[in-house]
């Protein structure tokens, strides 16, 4: 089967508010996807039943032709993820958050020990292996949790504004190795971005979400074509238009705010 | 198996290598023994309950457990929103697992300060009525910490931010440990506040250490395993039936 992710009239309602409402896309196999929208317009809810920690209100989910609802454990096999939010235990070194990680997907020992050296030299950190992760910059925390979402051989790499607050040196470090990966193993990648050219030049494919619905989809050309723009910014601004969403502070927003107050910057 | 083994030990690897809590959660107890233990130690022997320092260090390694257990549960909380937490529940593991590696690992580290205040509680001159006994009481140590851990981690399943914190601190761990008898003897009490205390899961913990460690009790062992043993399984099956109900 041609697509990887498959989607269907997926809602979700919290209370009598739809986040989602009604979505139906495709990802094909091999594919680099970017899902944009404008805070609030329902991504993170979107990639939260993707990865199963959301249960739909109604729709169905097929990720790597498993059912997210039925076989909820296959389908976690089948994708590794890069949070918004750092996900790493900090009080680990890198190589103990990598083993962990191996040991919750049922990995061997001597295909963790292999796979683990593997990736860990390939976003350059195995001689900061045993570095305690709490030492590492915002930069290469996002590397290690790229290694750790590739370490168990997924199908699917969902990837939450992987790029915010990194520098454009990182930024460009990390896309050159996703793209990489993407080329040589053919992994599908899926991330959300609030940066227009980084999906403009990364992203095969391009979904736009406002309102809990999805507005446009296509080729960044194809988006520019159809509203008439010469960038990506102006065709999502056209789409989604210039107001400021006010998004409702949720317990987790209120957590951030102190997090960046306890720790000083995002990451 | 393994995925409660390898949590249980991310719990033990983080607690070892923050030596600033270890010894700051040690701060509490010492404050506890100094002040109170010495303080009050002329007016509790002058009513003719004998020495006040041996009857309060078992409260005083109940006081330990029961803060850092609850605080292992609670810090799931932050875990969740930002951090390990998610890494765990996108992991083709059952849920289950997950809380019970946490919990026993929670629990073990409340253990392993418990030990710390009775090797502390020593160091100022408590002596216990059998050094035979310490393997069992370090038992019980365990089983207090487990239904604490556990109850810390129903809380956390419970809440979305830390908010509620202050709330816990002041409506829930406060309470539990003042009206413990980890400070006061149980008998004579007015019998408001003797219904009070026979509610509290922590006083027949505390009741078991002081029958292992000082000889004297309210309750019985029998009776203290009993109360424990049961109130930690059924926070254990909530803790558990509330996580696998958590949604990010």
């Amino acid at each position: 089967m041609d697509n990887i992710i498959h989607v269907r009239n997926l809602t979700k309602t919290f209370g009598d508010i739809a986040a989602v409402k009604d979505i139906s896309f495709d990802v094909k196999k091999g594919e680099i996807f970017a899902f944009l929208g404008p805070n609030g317009a329902g991504k993170s809810t979107t990639i939260k039943m993707l990865t199963t920690v959301l249960r739909p209100t109604s729709g169905d989910i097929l990720l790597a032709g498993h059912d997210a609802a039925k076989d909820p454990d296959d389908v976690r096999r089948a994708f590794g993820i890069v949070f918004q939010d750092p996900s790493t235990d900090d009080d680990l070194t890198a190589y103990e958050n990598m083993d962990l990680h191996g040991i919750l997907y049922g990995l061997s020992s001597a295909l963790r020990k292999e796979r683990i050296r593997t990736l860990l030299e390939f976003v350059e950190l195995w001689d900061r292996k045993d570095s305690l992760v709490k030492e590492f910059s915002g930069g290469m925390k996002r590397r290690l949790e790229i290694a750790r979402g590739l370490l168990h051989h997924p199908s699917v790499i969902f990837l939450d504004e992987p790029t915010l607050g990194l520098d454009p040196q990182t930024r460009n470090h990390m896309w050159s190795y996703l793209e990489d990966l993407n080329k040589k193993e053919g992994i599908t990648v899926f991330f959300t971005t609030h940066y227009m050219e980084e999906a403009e030049r990364i992203a095969q494919r391009i979904a736009i979400i406002d309102h809990g619905t999805i507005v446009a989809s296509g080729t960044a050309a194809e988006l520019k074509a159809n509203t008439g723009k010469d960038s990506l910014e102006d065709a999502f601004l056209e789409l989604t238009g210039h107001a400021i969403r006010e998004e409702e502070v949720s317990g987790t927003d209120r957590m951030r705010a102190r997090s960046r107050m306890w720790h000083g910057g995002r990451r | 198996m393994n995925t409660i083994y390898i949590l249980w030990l991310r719990e033990l690897k983080r607690y070892s290598r923050s030596k600033s809590r270890i010894i700051g959660s040690l701060g509490q107890p010492i404050l506890f023994l100094v002040a109170l233990g010495y303080g009050l130690g002329s007016v509790f022997q002058r009513a003719g309950e004998g020495n006040y320092f041996q009857f309060l260090a078992p409260g005083i390694i109940g006081m330990s457990i029961i803060f850092t257990a609850i605080f292992s549960g609670i810090q799931m909380i932050w875990d969740r929103q930002f951090g390990f937490l998610k890494e765990t529940l996108v992991a083709p593991v059952h849920r289950i697992t997950i809380m019970l590696g946490r919990t026993l690992g929670g629990a073990t580290v409340a253990t392993l300060q418990g030990l710390l205040v009775l090797v502390i509680v020593l160091a100022f001159g408590f002596r216990p009525y059998s050094w035979a006994l310490i393997p069992v009481a370090i038992l019980f140590m365990l089983l207090v910490a487990l239904l604490f851990a556990a109850l810390g981690a129903m809380v956390a399943s419970l809440l979305d931010d830390m908010q509620g914190f202050q709330l816990i601190m002041n409506f829930l761990v406060m309470p539990l440990f003042f009206l413990s008898g980890a400070l006061f003897p149980l008998q004579g009490l007015p019998s408001a506040l003797d219904v009070v205390v026979r509610f509290d899961p922590l006083s027949y913990g505390i009741d078991a250490f002081r029958i292992l460690l000082a000889n004297v009790g309210a309750f019985g062992l029998g009776m203290d395993f009993a109360v424990l043993a049961s109130v930690a399984a059924i926070f254990l099956v909530l803790s558990s039936w509330f996580f696998s109900k958590i949604q990010i």
